[in-house]
């Protein structure tokens, strides 16, 4: 870990300049189309602030945020669906009024646990509540028995491929591979224009400096610091009369919640929600982004989710058949060159560089700061 | 019914035309009064798309990457032939058409990204491209909402007909009906074992064809079960088939699965050349026998509109010409001559039209005819499916089918079928 001492007005000021890009300069200098793909990418930057928090501050390497991510997008892609699918739109089916891909799996009525998703109250409290119990349930099944470590990673790493399979088996339910698409109005608001994608992104970005904010407020509280010591010295903490398990339940519950509220967001702004986004190879995406990112740097998970996700849709459009080698380059070039990622890049290079012009000018000291 | 027998271009020139050497030939045979300068350009394009006075761009947009590139290079490659030999013609209103690819990934929601990236941003004229139905439901809202023009080549199970979608394979009636119809004609079957993978097209094709057998053949399914795509253990359906002795097997086994079954329902003493029990399978084209093994797949029937093996002259050249832009190895399936169509279609409507408007290509597209096609002759229904003729065939140790039916008429697209929902 890097124990860089930092100031105050250091994260104010990084803030403040993710904030600028994030509200002024995308939006300005990107046209509608692509400020709707960097609102996809930022979707992702939930899972990847979640990630700081439970792996970076915490210790806890989960490969199955997908999970949780999916979790959140299902409940909203399932209130959108039941939105769009009136017995008007829907005259066509045998049995009108149900989603579209429940007729076409002989299904005849709604089944009951898709009903409260009828309120559109239910669901924005499903979307924080399912994940939380979800994760509470896996956290208490792992923690209590002092599961951790490799051990978690590939039981949660098998929990994202369960659900994938679930999904895809029960397709009546879930509209199975092909997910549920087709959504087109939030409460009569339709989501589909690109001045409804302009404000989805606005939306999306307050909701991430409100998860930011949260997860600042975490690190900077005692229950932060009980965090690190525990990832440090798990033993030490325990016997200092702490009980571990909880405090771990605890930040794994409120990293899944940050993914749910994401991938929400991702099913309002892409317009549908798909197994594909909840599997493996998705989850582990997700530690990539927090990975790049720098995964002791809650700002670095953002740039690190949009760094990615940019350059896989740059890399991908200029070089369609080889873009996957420039993906897998840049992620071995972060492993080798830049183990912390680009915060470490910043604290490493940058920063002492800052620090140093900031003293010529005032030569005041700095209060040392919790590592970040 | 108009002329089968017409080549794509006139034979003796393709040679010359995939040589490159094509310019003068071109010319010959360009349609008098389809030259750049009679279609000015702001009268062709009112609404803003990629068409300059000599080119029109188009995109392509399949997997070539992930699980489903394997089935969908083939698509790509068809989809290159054609419009190589459109530009070789004169092109489409006497402009060239530029492709843009872009890589679908196998991922659903990269569809959708790019479908937008294409209709909004490089604003093409038409869209050649998906493969799964899941790909295609990402997009569709994608292109209902830009007024984009997609051509989509997959057989599929029906139950849609949008606007913005023109259908070149065959929805699940079309594929389905004539070949049950033939198994209970030709080889006096009454019973049927239903299985497939577990999404919604085997399952909606099984629902179609269960229908079917019991209320317009008075025969008796004794079976239905799904597997999840990737599955590779059948043996425990395969004794249940033992068991229950069906006259057919009516399978719709997709992807890597396919491998699996066929080989351990050979090894399980199923010769499949006794016939008892036949097997019927609507998802075994071509290309997937290159996996399994032609000598594992030998006897049974397969139940679509084209295969490789058909004799026709427009078929002879298609297959030549594929092979000689690709590769002699390679094998040509049911959807890569339906994505072959995709390019032909969307120029005979844009002709026909005089446009490039995707209105009013929307509006033309209807009644447009292909004498050319390999499969024969198609047409665009009303509800942007096309009328072909439906074929059986009787898999081959080498890996080629032999057809051994094919419907006496056109098929008539259906994709809300009446009385099998």
């Amino acid at each position: 870990m890097t124990k860089t001492s930092f100031l105050k007005r250091d994260e104010a000021v990084g803030f403040a300049i993710l904030a600028l890009i994030i509200f002024i300069v995308f939006p300005l200098m990107l046209d509608d189309f692509r400020l709707n793909l960097f609102g996809k990418y930022l979707t992702y930057a939930f899972v990847a602030v979640g990630l700081v928090l439970c792996w970076g501050a915490g210790g806890i390497l989960s490969l199955g945020q997908g999970v949780f991510f999916g979790l959140g997008g299902y409940c909203m892609a399932m209130f959108l669906k039941l939105e769009a699918s009136t017995p008007e739109a829907t005259a066509i089916q045998s049995t009108p009024g149900i989603p579209d891909f429940m007729d076409w799996n002989q299904i005849s009525a709604l089944p009951i646990w898709w009903q409260p998703f009828n309120s559109f109250g239910f669901t924005v409290l499903a979307i924080l509540a399912v994940p939380a119990l979800f994760s509470l349930i896996i956290g208490f099944a792992m923690f209590r028995r002092r599961v951790g470590g490799v051990y978690f990673a590939i039981i949660t790493q098998a929990i994202a491929a369960i659900a994938t399979i679930l999904i895809v088996g029960q397709q009546g339910y879930t509209g199975g591979v092909n997910g549920i698409t087709d959504l087109r109005t939030l409460m009569g608001w339709d989501i589909r224009p690109d001045s409804a994608k302009t404000a989805l992104y606005f939306v999306n970005a307050v909701l991430l400096f409100a998860c930011l904010f949260i997860a600042m407020a975490i690190r900077k509280s005692k229950f932060g610091r009980v965090l690190v010591a525990m990832r440090d010295a798990e033993d030490r903490v325990r016997f200092s009369g702490y009980d571990v398990a909880s405090f771990k339940i605890f930040i794994f519950c409120v990293g899944a919640m940050m993914a749910s509220v994401g991938g929400a967001m991702f099913t309002l702004q892409v317009g549908f929600m798909s197994p594909t986004i909840v599997g493996i190879v998705p989850s582990i995406e997700m530690v990539i982004f927090c990975a790049v990112g720098g995964r002791h740097s809650l700002l670095g998970a953002v740039y690190g989710a949009l760094l990615v996700n940019w350059a896989r849709t740059t890399l991908s459009e200029s070089f369609p058949e080889l873009w996957l080698f420039g993906l897998g380059g840049l992620f071995i070039a972060v492993v080798l060159a830049f183990p912390n990622g680009l915060a470490g890049l910043y604290d490493d290079y940058v920063k002492p560089r800052l620090k140093l012009s900031r003293r010529n000018h005032a030569a005041k000291p700095s209060n040392p700061q919790l590592a970040e | 019914m108009a002329d089968h027998k017409k080549a794509p271009f006139p034979a003796m020139s393709r040679r010359a035309i995939l040589a490159g050497g094509a310019a003068i030939g071109a010319s010959l045979f360009l349609p008098k009064g389809l030259r750049a300068q009679d279609f000015p350009t702001d009268q062709v394009n009112t609404t803003g798309l990629a068409v300059t006075d000599d080119t029109v761009q188009v995109g392509i947009l399949h997997s070539i990457s992930g699980t489903m590139s394997i089935s969908e290079t083939g698509s790509v490659q068809a989809e290159k032939l054609a419009i190589e030999q459109i530009n070789a013609q004169g092109g489409v209103l006497g402009r060239k058409i530029e492709t843009i690819q872009e890589d679908g990934a196998s991922d659903w929601p990269t569809f959708a990204e790019k479908a937008r990236k294409l209709l909004v941003n490089d604003k093409v004229a038409s869209v050649m491209g998906c493969w799964t139905s899941a790909s295609r439901k990402a997009v569709l809202p994608v292109f209902e909402q830009h007024n984009g023009m997609l051509y989509y080549p997959t057989f599929y199970e029906g139950l849609e007909e949008s606007p913005n979608v023109i259908y070149t394979g065959q929805e699940a009636t079309q594929q389905i009906i004539a070949g049950l119809d033939w198994v209970a004609r030709e080889k006096g079957a009454k019973s049927f074992y239903l299985l497939g993978s577990d999404y919604i097209w085997p399952r909606t094709s099984n629902k179609i064809a269960r229908k079917h057998i019991e209320d317009k053949l008075g025969g008796e399914v004794v079976g239905e079960e799904y597997y999840p795509l990737g599955h590779t253990q059948f043996n425990s359906v395969i004794n249940k088939i033992r068991l229950k002795k069906p006259d057919v097997i009516y399978a719709i086994v997709v992807g890597g699965s396919n491998v699996s079954f066929y080989k351990q329902l050979k090894a399980a003493g199923i010769d499949m050349t006794e016939e008892a029990p036949l097997l019927l399978t609507i998802s075994v084209t071509e290309d997937e026998i290159r996996g399994i093994g032609g000598e594992n797949i030998e006897g049974a029937y397969a139940c679509m509109k084209y295969f490789q093996s058909l004799e026709n002259e427009n078929n002879k050249e298609f297959v030549a010409a594929f092979k000689e832009m690709w590769g002699d190895d390679m094998v040509i399936g049911d959807v890569t001559q339906a994505a072959y169509l995709g390019p032909w279609l969307w120029k005979a409507a844009v002709e026909k039209a005089g446009s490039f408007d995707v209105d009013k290509v929307r509006e033309a597209s209807p009644g447009i005819e292909l004498t050319t096609a390999p499969e024969g002759y198609v047409k665009i229904h009303e509800n942007h499916h096309l009328w072909s003729k439906t074929r059986v065939g009787h898999a081959m140790a080498d890996g080629q089918y032999e057809v051994v039916f094919t419907t006496d008429d056109l098929v008539e697209p259906d994709p809300f079928p009446e009385g099998y929902q």
